[in-house]
């Protein structure tokens, strides 16, 4: 009897364990990401890393997601797309992730969505294009402003102030290239002319030449397609050659660190961006007011200083992940899938995101603030 | 015609800088008969230590200083502990040792600084000068007037010191040099630190226009690269020409023509003139006697 009992005990002890009805409670729910921490998207990639770490540790101190711990698998692809598609395949392959968060630049991210495809991992994209969701993929979704919103609620302010003489300048990026298709796609729509199609090189110092051409079209409003460190220099050099122009800039440009380092020739240049921006400008009963306070302050806190709004694509790429992975349930991918598709409502730094089948971004041309810089700090304009 | 002087003043900012980085390259060259792939990151390591000591609060001026001391002492030590080790190695591994350590510069940079854009605030205010209808900003002014006082002062230094001879002495022949006493290792120190402190000058000079990041100096590395090359490695006036003539392909090609393609027109004109003259528009010929 004493024999039988005790071998009872053992065989529940194995059958317990084998199920793992235990451990499954403490496996981690793995969200992969490939950033561009180092090479020209350092300045998206960087603060996205933070914000990606940071933040995941606090849900986790918080109970983590269905009460499992979330663990992050990141990779630096150094902004080359080859990179990130060698990362790809190393997170769907041998990491095992439930969900990839990543592609700061436009031209990375569309290499990789072949493999996430191949995967059948669900994939939420930093990246600015529109190209990324249009046309929909069934896996791919994006938290960024497409450059085509941009563009459009910049074409829809110039028509407002009846303005139809458009110059564009544009960068050679996969962003810059994707948002000047599109502008040159619109013009019909809104009925604009557009005099002056400038473009200038990668790592080029100097675009006094494209503005000299720009001046001579006489436009009646300036349109610059591109982000980084060039949204300075063509500010300084606009101010330099035709200050008395508008000049209209993209998300590319809705970073502090824009107008920093455009020293001082950044004033008056209208940015369109997110509320992050003007996170204190905003009113109280804004839905958005409660989640960008939050996200400021917490960011301010551990890195010490005002996030940018590409930290802001990351924090709602994540808010939205979480919470599709809580409404689904489980980490199957295309329960995931499902639930990101089905969000509605959901209030982030960028908008209410509100996805559906036929549109993987949720935001509409209203979620996007044009501000305009006064006094070294974006404002809103209205 | 005001647009083609507008383009002109572009392309002399440019070209400046561009002439900058060549005449690093020509020091190095003509001291140790190496190619110095990491005078680009020169300029960024001066540019980076200078903002980022202007950012402590330190005035302009110092910060510029301690920057070119910073770089020239960078430069020292790329030779110390590299160049001097792989001396006698054939040209192919020197040139390797030098993308290597420029990799390297660039790897250090991120780490003790970081991944941003970084801007200096213009020496004499931001405010452009305008004039018959032409537009300057008064940094353009400063990159150019401090180029032609470097060059005066490069062409004083190796025509009337002791040490700027022994070093022409050392590029002529450098055994003969040798022979005659003269310490070659100092030249090669010396010529190294000159490229440092060289190249932090465009970096600090440049860091206002546009902007220092811990990769700003491959692109500038390179155009000033194919600018001595254009000039003729190793001659000082080839070098200045090169840079200028580089800097107005590119601002001319992109105003006139289209801006797309401006640096792929920038290289064809350097591609044209090497075919027609293989040692650079004022470079030495490599004929020897049999």
């Amino acid at each position: 009897m004493k024999v039988a009992l005790r071998s009872l005990l053992f065989l529940t002890a194995i059958i317990m364990a084998s199920t793992g009805v235990s451990r499954a409670q403490q496996d981690p729910i793995r969200i992969g990401s490939f950033l561009s921490v180092t090479g020209q998207g350092a300045f998206l990639g960087d603060p996205s890393k933070k914000v990606l770490e940071h933040f995941i540790e606090q849900r986790n101190a918080d109970g983590g997601v269905l009460g499992r711990p979330i663990e992050l698998i990141l990779y630096d692809s150094r902004t080359d797309a080859k990179e990130a598609v060698n990362f790809v395949r190393r997170l769907t392959t041998q990491d095992g992730v439930n969900l990839i968060i990543g592609g700061n630049t436009t031209g990375e991210s569309m290499a990789v969505i072949p493999f996430v495809e191949q995967a059948g991992i669900p994939f939420i994209s930093l990246g600015g294009g529109s190209v990324i969701i249009d046309p929909v993929k069934p896996l791919v979704f994006k938290t960024v402003h497409t450059d085509r919103i941009s563009v459009q609620s910049i074409l829809e302010h110039a028509a407002a102030t009846n303005r139809s003489r458009v110059a564009v300048l544009s960068g050679p990026g996969g962003f810059d290239q994707s948002c000047r298709t599109n502008l040159l796609d619109l013009v019909g729509q809104y009925k604009i002319d557009l005099v002056a199609d400038e473009q200038h090189g990668s790592g080029d110092t100097d675009m006094t030449a494209q503005m000299t051409n720009i001046r001579r079209s006489a436009p009646e409003l300036l349109i610059y397609c591109g982000f980084g460190a060039p949204t300075s220099i063509v500010a300084k050099n606009h101010k330099q050659l035709i200050p008395e122009l508008p000049l209209y800039m993209t998300v590319g440009a809705a970073s502090q660190d824009f107008i920093d380092g455009a020293d001082g020739a950044a004033e008056g240049v209208f940015v369109t961006g997110s509320a992050v921006m003007v996170a204190d400008h905003l009113a109280e009963d804004d839905p958005q007011a409660a989640v960008s306070t939050t996200f400021v302050n917490s960011y301010k806190a551990a890195f010490g200083a005002e996030p940018s709004s590409f930290a802001g694509h990351a924090y709602d790429a994540l808010l939205l992940a979480l919470d599709s992975i809580e409404r689904a349930g489980s980490t199957d991918p295309e329960a995931i899938r499902t639930a990101i598709e089905s969000t509605t409502g959901l209030p982030g730094i960028n908008g209410i995101y509100e996805m559906s089948a036929n549109d993987h971004m949720g935001l509409g041309p209203q979620s996007l603030i044009l501000t305009r810089v006064e006094s070294g700090r974006f404002v809103p304009t209205n | 015609m005001t647009d083609f002087f507008q383009f002109l003043i572009a392309g002399c900012t440019v070209g400046s800088i561009y002439a900058l980085v060549a005449i690093g390259f020509s020091i190095i060259f003509n001291a140790t008969r190496i190619v110095n792939f990491a005078q680009g990151e020169f300029l960024m390591i001066g540019g980076m230590s200078a903002v980022f000591l202007s950012a402590t609060g330190m005035p302009l001026w110092l910060s510029a200083g301690l920057a070119i001391a910073i770089t020239a002492c960078a430069g020292i030590a790329l030779e110390a502990f590299a160049v001097r080790f792989a001396r006698g190695s054939s040209d192919l591994m020197l040139i390797v040792l030098t993308i290597g350590a420029a990799i390297a510069l660039r790897g250090l940079a991120q780490t003790v600084w970081d991944r941003n854009y970084h801007s200096l605030p213009a020496f004499s205010g931001s405010e452009p000068i305008r004039a018959f209808d032409l537009s300057i900003s008064p940094q353009s002014l400063w990159v150019m007037g401090v180029s032609v006082l470097v060059v005066i002062a490069l062409h004083a230094f190796f025509t009337l010191t002791l040490t700027g001879k022994s070093m022409r002495a050392v590029a002529a022949d450098r055994d003969a040099a040798l022979l005659m006493g003269i310490n070659v290792n100092r030249v090669m120190v010396i010529a190294f630190a000159m490229a440092g402190a060289l190249g932090a000058i465009g970096g600090v000079l440049i860091a206002p226009i546009s902007l220092m990041h811990f990769e700003a100096g491959i692109m500038l590395g390179l155009k000033g690269f194919a600018a001595a090359i254009l000039g003729g490695l190793g001659s000082f006036p080839g070098a200045i020409a090169g840079g200028l003539i580089l800097g107005f392909g590119e601002t001319l090609s992109a105003g006139y023509i289209t801006s797309s393609y401006k640096d792929a027109l920038a290289f064809l004109v350097i591609i044209v003139v090497l075919l027609v003259m293989p040692n650079g528009i004022l470079g030495k010929s490599s004929v020897g006697r049999v």
